[in-house]
């Protein structure tokens, strides 16, 4: 969803793309988020324009508080949406469907068109990727642009909260959607347990083939706050980017204790816990004797906004069920 | 006539072995042993959760593969005797791109109606796109020429078309291309049974047509005053071709090079009468899948490759050592 396409993409590289839901190895290096100039005191960063956020990508300065913003990006239209920054969106990408209440619109966040975006006269744009020239173009035409990549670890996805937050001049929302997300998250750990070590899952992106997430992932590495076994890390290569595409006999010989569905909705290929149940051969695994496979709500998951606490209830539910 | 026989049994044999070897080698890394006697029906070491390994999910996938491979090299065999072009193969006159533009619709507007959708839609975009090249084709005049560069045309048109609709949505682009890479990953005994049918016709068909594509080896007007009417036999064989590739592509997505690599192999070591490549092509395509299938899930095992970079691995090489080896070889 957010890695840029390439046409004539080899096919080894398809495997990272499949997974595509978060591209871990080309985000930015933790020691970015560490201290970003962007995040000045909450009370400060109220209103203070010009104001200048540094992505992965680079350093944005937005000089007046945005008012015609364009969202390419799903993940970056909720963030938008739960900063407060909302009514200052004017459109977002097709597949931007959260909330309800956001203008969508016909522009693509995959194939971005510089001038379809600039009939919009947006004074800020924020996309998950820098395809089609998407930076270059709007540069020329005077326009900000934020690239806001997958993220790769959760401080990552809190950090372009509060970025998306300072830029649209809502700098103190973000910091307390953030805290929010943060005190949602560690209660629903807190309640499952942390230290399910003898616990095994399955995280599922795609069904023939069966494409994974490992640990290293930043789904892996949020299913690991409850201490999980991943079964994908077997397979685990740099090449895979962490999105290794599994044989069939192994996931049923590795007898996962839960499964993931983060492909069960229509769009994603229509997976459900009946359906996975019904595989040949797949009777026996443990997720499947004892009714542990979780149909996640697939946009959530693919997602690094401000319904992740959702996802990690939805974990945390089942980590619990199964430990108990 | 000798080396025909041995060139049958060559066949016979790297098939049993390519089986064989599949068989007895997964992720699941269940004991070599056990797995003999199981198979063989005798008491053995595996338990319920290996033997549903074995049987429930590499087994069907082993014949699933030679089924597909078998298929895919038959009908490319067909085509390049239809068209005597040496270049052609079973993803000719829109059949891939049908398939492709099916299947993405499938995935783009019916992913709700259930995993199934996608291979039907896969089935009757490749027959489509056969039947609109066809047309096209016949309609342009005569000559197989005509034919050829028909399919070339709607291959294109298709495959614009279906791009454009892969590009519609984010998660669908991911399907389609995991679709477009193909694989036998998650075949079952029921996908097996269900184009079984297809093959059966399809490949008797092209099968019964061997003479006769020799016939129309030597051009249109010797076969007619041999009593063989061209048009009604290319037709014949396209219609069956189509068949055995829209079969093979509904259950493992675009495989590619299986169809021209197997046929020219089997050139080389049993001449190029149709009546001896054609059902050579059958056997050594289904070996040649298994192989490629068997090194796609255990090289990197637990993970898997994509079939189509180990087909594709195999078969470029492999054909470009035929480019260079086989200048006097008619097709």
């Amino acid at each position: 969803m957010k890695t840029p396409l390439r046409a004539g993409l080899l096919a080894i590289a398809a495997a990272a793309l499949v997974a595509g839901c978060s591209s871990s190895s080309s985000s930015s290096p933790p020691a970015a988020s560490s201290g970003p100039p962007s995040s000045p005191p909450s009370s400060a960063a109220a209103a203070s324009f010009p104001a200048t956020v540094t992505t992965s990508t680079g350093t944005v300065t937005i000089k007046a508080k945005p008012a015609r913003i364009v969202s390419l990006s799903p993940t970056a239209t909720e963030d938008l949406y739960a900063v407060g920054a909302g009514g200052q969106v004017v459109a977002v990408d097709s597949d931007s469907d959260y909330p309800a209440t956001a203008p969508v619109t016909k522009l693509s966040g995959l194939t971005p068109n510089v001038e379809a975006i600039a009939k919009y006269k947006p004074d800020l744009v924020i996309a998950s990727a820098n395809t089609n020239g998407l930076v270059s173009g709007l540069t020329k035409l005077g326009v900000p642009v934020m690239i806001e990549e997958a993220a790769a670890n959760l401080s990552d996805a809190y950090q372009q909260i509060e970025q998306i937050g300072v830029a649209t001049g809502h700098g103190a929302a973000g910091q307390a959607t953030v805290t929010s997300m943060k005190n949602q998250i560690a209660s629903d750990v807190q309640q499952a347990g942390s230290g399910h070590k003898a616990l095994t899952y399955y995280w599922e992106l795609s069904a023939n083939p069966y494409y994974s997430a490992a640990s290293s992932t930043f789904i892996g590495q949020i299913v690991g706050l409850f201490g999980l076994k991943n079964i994908a890390d077997a397979a685990d290569k740099a090449s895979d980017g962490g999105y290794p595409e599994l044989s069939e006999e192994y996931i049923v010989s590795a007898k996962p204790q839960i499964i993931f569905l983060a492909d069960n909705e229509a769009a994603d290929g229509g997976q459900s816990p009946s359906i996975v149940a019904k595989r040949p051969g797949w009777s026996g695994i443990p997720a499947v004797k004892d009714d542990e496979i979780v149909a996640l709500n697939d946009d959530i998951a693919s997602r690094w906004g401000p319904r992740l606490p959702t996802l990690v209830q939805e974990i945390a539910q089942a980590v619990e069920k199964a430990a108990s | 006539m000798r080396h025909k026989t041995s060139a049958y049994g060559i066949a016979a044999a790297f098939l049993v072995v390519a089986m064989l070897v599949s068989a007895l080698v997964g992720a699941a890394d269940l004991n070599p042993w056990a797995t003999v006697t199981a198979l063989l029906h005798l008491p053995s070491s595996l338990d319920s959760l290996d033997r549903a390994v074995l049987f429930q999910i590499r087994l069907p996938r082993i014949v699933l593969g030679a089924l597909v491979g078998g298929l895919l090299a038959v009908a490319g065999a067909g085509y390049q005797g239809v068209f005597r072009n040496p270049l052609v193969d079973s993803g000719m006159l829109g059949a891939s791109a049908g398939a492709g533009l099916g299947a993405t619709i499938a995935i783009v507007y019916l992913g709700g109606i259930g995993p199934s959708a996608v291979p039907i839609a896969a089935f009757i975009g490749s027959l489509a796109g056969v039947c609109v090249a066809y047309v096209a084709g016949a309609a342009g005049g005569t000559g197989i020429a005509t034919l050829l560069l028909a399919g070339v045309a709607v291959n294109l048109f298709l495959t614009a078309v279906q791009t454009y609709f892969q590009q519609r949505s984010a998660s669908d682009v991911q399907q389609v291309y995991v679709w477009l890479l193909g694989s036998l990953s998650g075949a079952t005994w029921q996908q097996v049974l269900e184009i079984l049918p297809y093959s059966a016709v399809s490949v008797a068909v092209v099968l019964l047509h061997g003479r006769h594509l020799d016939v129309l080896s030597v051009g249109d007007e010797e076969a007619r005053s041999l009593g063989i009417r061209p048009d009604r036999t290319r037709l014949i064989v396209v219609a069956a071709c189509a068949l055995a590739a829209a079969s093979a592509v509904a259950v493992s997505g675009l495989i590619g090079f299986v169809g021209i690599v197997v046929p020219h192999i089997v050139r080389r070591l049993a001449g190029t009468s149709y009546r001896h490549v054609l059902p050579l092509s059958l056997i050594g395509g289904a070996g040649f899948l298994v192989l490629a299938d068997t090194l796609a899930r255990t090289i990197l095992s637990p993970a898997e490759l994509p079939i189509g970079v180990v087909t594709a691995l195999i078969g470029s090489p492999v054909f470009v050592w035929i480019l260079r080896t086989t200048r006097s070889v008619r097709t």
